[in-house]
């Protein structure tokens, strides 16, 4: 298995190895399948999917060791791009894209679309205005950037401190999400779960570096897409909506409209409260007509879109191309990826929502009596973790849509179950979120940890340092951020899709103008890169702080999700200002922002700096 | 020379592609429905980064600073 070692031709050889791979994985499936139906347990089957899925990650990041300084920050610079497409769409779509969008779309309608839109739409800002740019810049980590484009120790640490709040909240909500996938595949307690999702993440980043992790990612995809999607096209087939759900599924709208106001949902409020849990009262395609909704709407979508094109784990993918043309068609290529998954969220959300509504459909729950709907399977062992509940609260024996509790985040994990699919999907559907999770986590942990090490540690404290000693600093740092990330995550402060809401806003609020203007704004100087940075994640984090546990009203329906808007627009403000009043950086810094600006020529930072 | 070079550059995308971006942004402000916000949009985002790739190359080259 010298396959890895032999650069060169491996990375000629990268479709052949994935398809391979691809087939190798759909084998496996059939074999379950086939097990399945020869008597195999269902736990068994999912501890089968889960295991052997982090066992051929682990490979491959064993595979990809290196202890080169290249290899480990940018994977050698040499990913093609439509691999690196699919490494940052796995990188991309997290516990939250996988586990918790379909299921937000299904509780909340309409609104929660923004997400959809807003975390597509934001490719299109990091191509035009950050990917190509940042990838001639040759820097390895984003405050590299920073600290190079404004000079100085005090820029490098500001940036340094958003991309560990950012990266840090972020990572915490993925391994919430492996712990509680590992929790219910493998039946262990939620605690153990996260910390054996850990192990698994650290064995894919810990050796290689960036390198395992690009190569680890796009398998990574291929699983999560894989599980994503035959779900849908399977609920597809058979509730006749053909073979294409994605563009057939609007008949399923259409007969959700007609059943809601039948089945009163919006009208009957739950009259009683379970923690964790709660019941449908949002209309399906309702925008909501008022100025407000449509304002929170495309707030909603500026955050997410802002934080895309400031997500430091984002962006240091686009490092690892080989060229700044490379670079940019690689963005076009993740876009492509990451929407066949989004496109098809809302798709499951709503062939979902048919399977729980429609009484002329054989797995309907509502109107049906409660004793029979606690009969099924997927009720008791999901009741079981405490992750849906039935409470008959009018006592007349019938379920209805104010007496089904459930958790958003469980939609998609449980929608093999709720349609009747053979355990064999919902093992599959198990592994996809995993390797959603798990991808998403290297990424961030890798963020962090090269961050502290080349920026804090080799540039600040030891530019002396071997490159040995920094790269082993960077694994250390990597293991005891993993342990402080799972311990975080083990307290279970918040939910998974609202955590990853909160990154979005840090990342933007410090990180989205100093990148912006220091690639197009060659005025830009140090004083207004520090300001900014400052005073962008300082009102950030006060207006979130007070609007969720200050008791203070939000402006303007800009709630806990959508505080980036705030600290993005005092980050802007106060650097432009502080910009503006201090002295215009030297010819040096302005000559370099110019030479940013065209793709041919070599790198401003040479490759082993 | 160069400068004016990086400096058109700048605008000849800027304009083209901000102005499609701002009409995006109009079109998700009159809600066309739940389609256009599940799926319209996002065709509409591929199909431009694809597009805005291959006109990039096209002005990289016309200017003599692609690499190769």
């Amino acid at each position: 298995m010298s396959l890895f070692r032999l650069q060169g031709k491996f990375t000629d050889n990268l479709p052949k190895i994935y398809a391979l791979y691809t087939g190798g994985f759909l084998l496996f499936v059939a074999l379950m399948a086939i097990f399945e139906q020869m008597g195999m347990s269902a736990d068994t089957i999912g501890l089968c999917f889960v295991g052997f899925t982090i066992a051929i990650y682990a490979l491959i990041g064993w595979l990809s060791r290196t202890m080169q300084v290249d290899a480990y920050y940018v994977a050698g610079r040499e990913v093609p791009p439509v691999f690196n497409g699919m490494a940052t769409a796995a990188d991309w779509m997290s516990g939250a894209s996988f586990v918790a969008m379909a299921g937000g779309i299904y509780m909340g309608g309409h609104p929660y679309l923004a997400f959809v839109v807003g975390w597509t739409g934001g490719y299109v800002l990091v191509a035009i205005l950050m990917a190509p740019y940042l990838r001639k810049f040759g820097c390895y980590t984003v405050p590299d950037f920073i600290g190079t484009r404004y000079g100085g120790n005090l820029a490098r640490f500001c940036a340094v401190v958003v991309l560990v709040v950012a990266s840090f909240t972020y990572v915490t909500a993925q391994i919430d999400a492996t712990g509680t996938i590992a929790s219910r595949a493998l039946q262990i307690p939620y605690e153990a779960g996260v910390w054996f999702g850990l192990v698994g993440i650290l064995l894919c980043s810990m050796l290689g570096g960036m390198r395992a992790v690009t190569w680890t990612q796009v398998a990574q995809y291929i699983v999560l897409i894989i599980a994503y999607l035959v779900p849908v096209f399977w609920m597809s087939i058979v509730q006749d909506f053909g073979w294409f759900p994605q563009l057939a599924y609007g008949d399923a709208v259409a007969r959700i409209q007609e059943l809601e106001p039948m089945l009163q949902v919006g009208v009957l409020k739950p009259t009683e409260t379970i923690a964790g849990v709660s019941t449908l009262t949002n209309l399906h395609a309702a925008p909501g007509d008022s100025a407000l909704a449509a304002w929170k709407f495309v707030t909603l979508v500026a955050c997410m879109m802002l934080g895309t094109a400031s997500l430091p784990h984002i962006l240091m993918r686009y490092f690892t191309t080989p060229t700044v043309r490379a670079a940019r068609s690689s963005v076009a290529w993740s876009l492509f990826f990451i929407t066949l998954l989004y496109f098809t969220a809302p798709a499951l959300a709503t062939l979902t929502k048919l399977q729980i509504l429609d009484p002329n459909l054989a797995t309907s729950i509502i109107g049906k009596a409660v004793a029979d709907v606690n009969a099924l399977e997927w009720i008791q062992k999901w009741g079981a973790v405490g992750m849906l509940a039935i409470s008959d609260s009018n006592a007349d024996g019938i379920l209805q849509i104010n007496e089904f509790f459930m958790r958003a985040d469980i939609v998609v994990l449980a929608t093999p179950e709720i349609a009747g699919l053979p355990y064999v999907i919902s093992g599959l559907v198990a592994a996809g979120g995993m390797a959603a999770a798990m991808s998403t986590a290297d990424g961030l942990l890798l963020a962090i940890a090269n961050a502290l090490s080349h920026d804090l540690y080799y540039k600040m404290i030891d530019p002396h340092a071997e490159t040995k000693r920094r790269l082993i600093v960077a694994r250390v740092l990597l293991v005891v951020l993993g342990a402080a990330a799972a311990l975080v995550a083990s307290l279970k402060l918040t939910g998974i899709l609202g955590a990853v809401a909160w990154a979005f806003c840090f990342a933007m609020s410090g990180l989205f103008f100093p990148l912006v203007l220091g690639v197009w704004w060659k005025r830009a100087n140090r004083a207004g890169a520090i300001a900014g940075m400052i005073v962008g994640l300082g009102c950030g984090s006060l207006y979130l702080y007070l609007v969720k546990w200050g008791g203070m009203a939000p402006w303007a329906g800009l709630d806990d999700l959508r505080f980036g808007i705030v600290g993005t627009a005092a980050s802007g403000i106060a650097m432009v200002v502080v910009t503006l009043m201090t002295k215009e950086p030297d010819r040096e810094i302005q000559a370099m922002v110019d030479e940013v600006r065209v793709p041919s020529g070599a790198t401003i930072l040479s490759s082993t700096h | 020379m160069f400068i004016h070079l990086a400096i058109w550059f700048l605008f000849a995308y800027l304009i083209q592609w901000f102005a499609n971006d701002l009409n995006q942004f109009r079109f998700l402000e009159f809600p066309v429905g739940f389609y256009m916000a599940a799926q319209g949009s996002l065709y509409a985002f591929v199909i431009q980064l694809f597009v805005f790739v291959k006109q990039q190359d096209a002005i990289d080259r016309e200017f003599g600073v692609a690499e190769e």
